[in-house]
């Protein structure tokens, strides 16, 4: 084992700009895809933000019962989408009315009746919280008797919806192909570090090394370069939201687990890249 | 050891490398295989070692059926083998008694007991003091004997030496076939291809010559036919 690290590292020192370009090939490649990760992060995170003001409303009959719209709020909130039905009287859209439309606070002050109905406003477990699902709750809302009307942005919420879709579609796809690209890229240098010791490579062969054997070092040495090339593009990832965090937007970066990941997809593809290139030409000589 | 029974052997492009080819090389032995370049020397190296495989005829080496050879073998068949060439085919990166050391390595030897077996064939081979030097820092003739200590160091039963004195000076020459004499002298079986008649003519070795890939002459089996010229 200690022999197997010892060659990978000396790969370095042995070919240390083709090392350097690797590493670099690789941390552009998952700088790239840890842009638009970041980017989807972000897209996530508002799309959430978003989501959670989800609500359907139902406005009651007047006159309907508390004893029937405290049994129809049990009801609705052992929906299994449903996460909190509240019921909102009409004193409180009232009063709500009040502090929410400042502009209109004289024509509510001269009002002599209260014109607003009594409402159930019903908020969705996030899971459920697409256009389905709101369809769906919403047509058994429309189903109690007192149930005057029922209300949600639907055309809203189908947007919303569609641009979650757009979004993981299009991340999916471009992830996909930075990725293929990244392969590619490591696969090719990792051949050209092959073919550099494939005179060694004839030696060691020559004396009794198995393919294991030689493979070896070249596998720890794709892992450590993937493995630097995803620390880089975390570094570069991390520089270009400081950037964007101080100009634009106030943005978030990704969670511990997100950053191992990118880390240990780097080492992956560097495994992969390695493995796919020492396989081939071992075979071929 | 090594028993070849009418091996034929055909270039990829057509033709034939080794036409009907058979003799038998026993332990500890030193034979010489001459012939011009061409003739399948080499040949007869490379199928040894199952660097190429045969097309027909049996092929025997040091128990290994290579017929029946299975790819993850062939490792195992090499570490019983010395191999050593023109070319010397050293690691330039390296200092002799790594390169040494390198053959040890690969075969997974204990660690610890490789510095002194390096040491010892270092010293067999006579380069004990330049164990530090790079290849590019010794002469053609301290490089084939670091090559050949590279090859001993597994203790093999055959050394294959493909014209191992083809790059060197006369003295060189004279001094590397010597090593190549005591190695044989303490039991190591000796392969040697060789063009160099004088070298042939020196000692009183079997000989096996090919022309064309066919054996047309084995100093075991046929007449002496140039005993005018021993000395």
């Amino acid at each position: 084992m200690n022999l197997v690290i010892r060659e990978a590292l000396l790969a370095f020192r042995r070919a240390p700009l083709l090392s350097a370009l690797s590493v670099t090939t690789i941390a552009f490649s998952l700088f790239v895809i840890g842009l638009f990760g970041l980017v989807a992060v972000n897209l996530q995170g508002a799309l959430r933000g978003v989501a959670e003001r989800v609500e359907i409303v139902a406005y009651l009959l007047p006159g309907t019962p508390i004893e029937t719209r405290t049994i129809a709020e049990k009801d609705i909130e052992a929906f299994p989408e449903v996460q909190s039905a509240t019921y909102v009287s009409e004193d409180s859209a009232l009063a709500r009315a009040h502090a929410e439309l400042i502009e209109f606070r004289d024509v509510l002050q001269e009002l002599e009746r209260n014109p607003l109905p009594p409402s159930i406003e019903v908020k969705l477990k996030p899971t459920f919280r697409d256009a389905e699902h709101v369809n769906d709750v919403a047509d058994r809302l429309r189903g109690f008797g007192f149930v005057d009307d029922v209300r949600f942005g639907r055309d809203w919420v189908d947007k919303l919806d569609r641009l979650r879709q757009i979004a993981a579609a299009v991340g999916l796809v471009v992830g996909a192909a930075f990725a293929v690209v990244a392969i590619i890229i490591i696969g090719t240098t990792i051949r050209m570090a092959v073919l550099q010791r494939s005179r060694e490579i004839a030696i060691m062969r020559l004396v009794g090394a198995t393919d294991g054997f030689i493979r070896r070092p070249f596998l720890l040495q794709g892992a450590i370069k993937g493995m630097l090339g995803g620390l880089v593009a975390i570094a570069l990832s991390f520089g270009a939201y400081t950037l964007i965090n101080r100009l634009l937007i106030q943005a978030a970066f990704f969670s511990r687990e997100q950053a191992i990941a990118i880390v240990g997809f780097g080492t992956l593809i560097g495994l992969c890249g390695s493995a796919a290139s020492v396989g081939r030409h071992l075979r071929r000589v | 050891m090594i028993k070849f029974t009418s091996v034929f052997k055909a270039f990829q492009k057509g033709g034939l490398a080794l036409k009907d080819v058979s003799f038998h090389i026993a332990k500890g032995e030193f034979v010489f295989l001459t012939g011009h370049s061409g003739a399948g020397k080499s040949t007869v190296l490379k199928l040894i070692y199952a660097d190429e495989p045969v097309t027909s005829g049996e092929v025997r080496v040091s128990g290994f059926n290579l017929a029946e050879l299975r790819p993850r073998d062939v490792p195992m068949l090499r570490r019983r083998l010395g191999i050593v060439f023109q070319d010397f085919r050293l690691l330039e990166d390296r200092p002799a008694e790594e390169n040494v050391a390198f053959a040890l390595e690969v075969t997974g030897a204990r660690r610890a007991s490789i510095p002194a077996r390096v040491m010892r064939v270092l010293t067999q081979v006579g380069l004990a003091a330049k164990a530090q030097a790079f290849p590019r820092e010794l002469s053609g003739g301290e490089q084939q004997r670091v090559a050949i200590a590279r090859a001993l160091v597994n203790e093999p039963t055959v050394l294959l030496a493909d014209e191992p004195t083809g790059n060197l000076d006369e003295r060189a020459t004279r001094g590397v076939f010597q090593l190549l004499r005591d190695i044989n002298a303490s039991g190591t079986a000796v392969l040697m291809a060789t063009h160099d008649l004088d070298l042939v003519r020196q000692a009183p070795y079997r000989v096996i010559e090919l022309q064309e890939g066919a054996l047309v002459y084995d100093s075991q089996v046929d007449e002496p036919r140039d005993k005018a010229a021993t000395p």
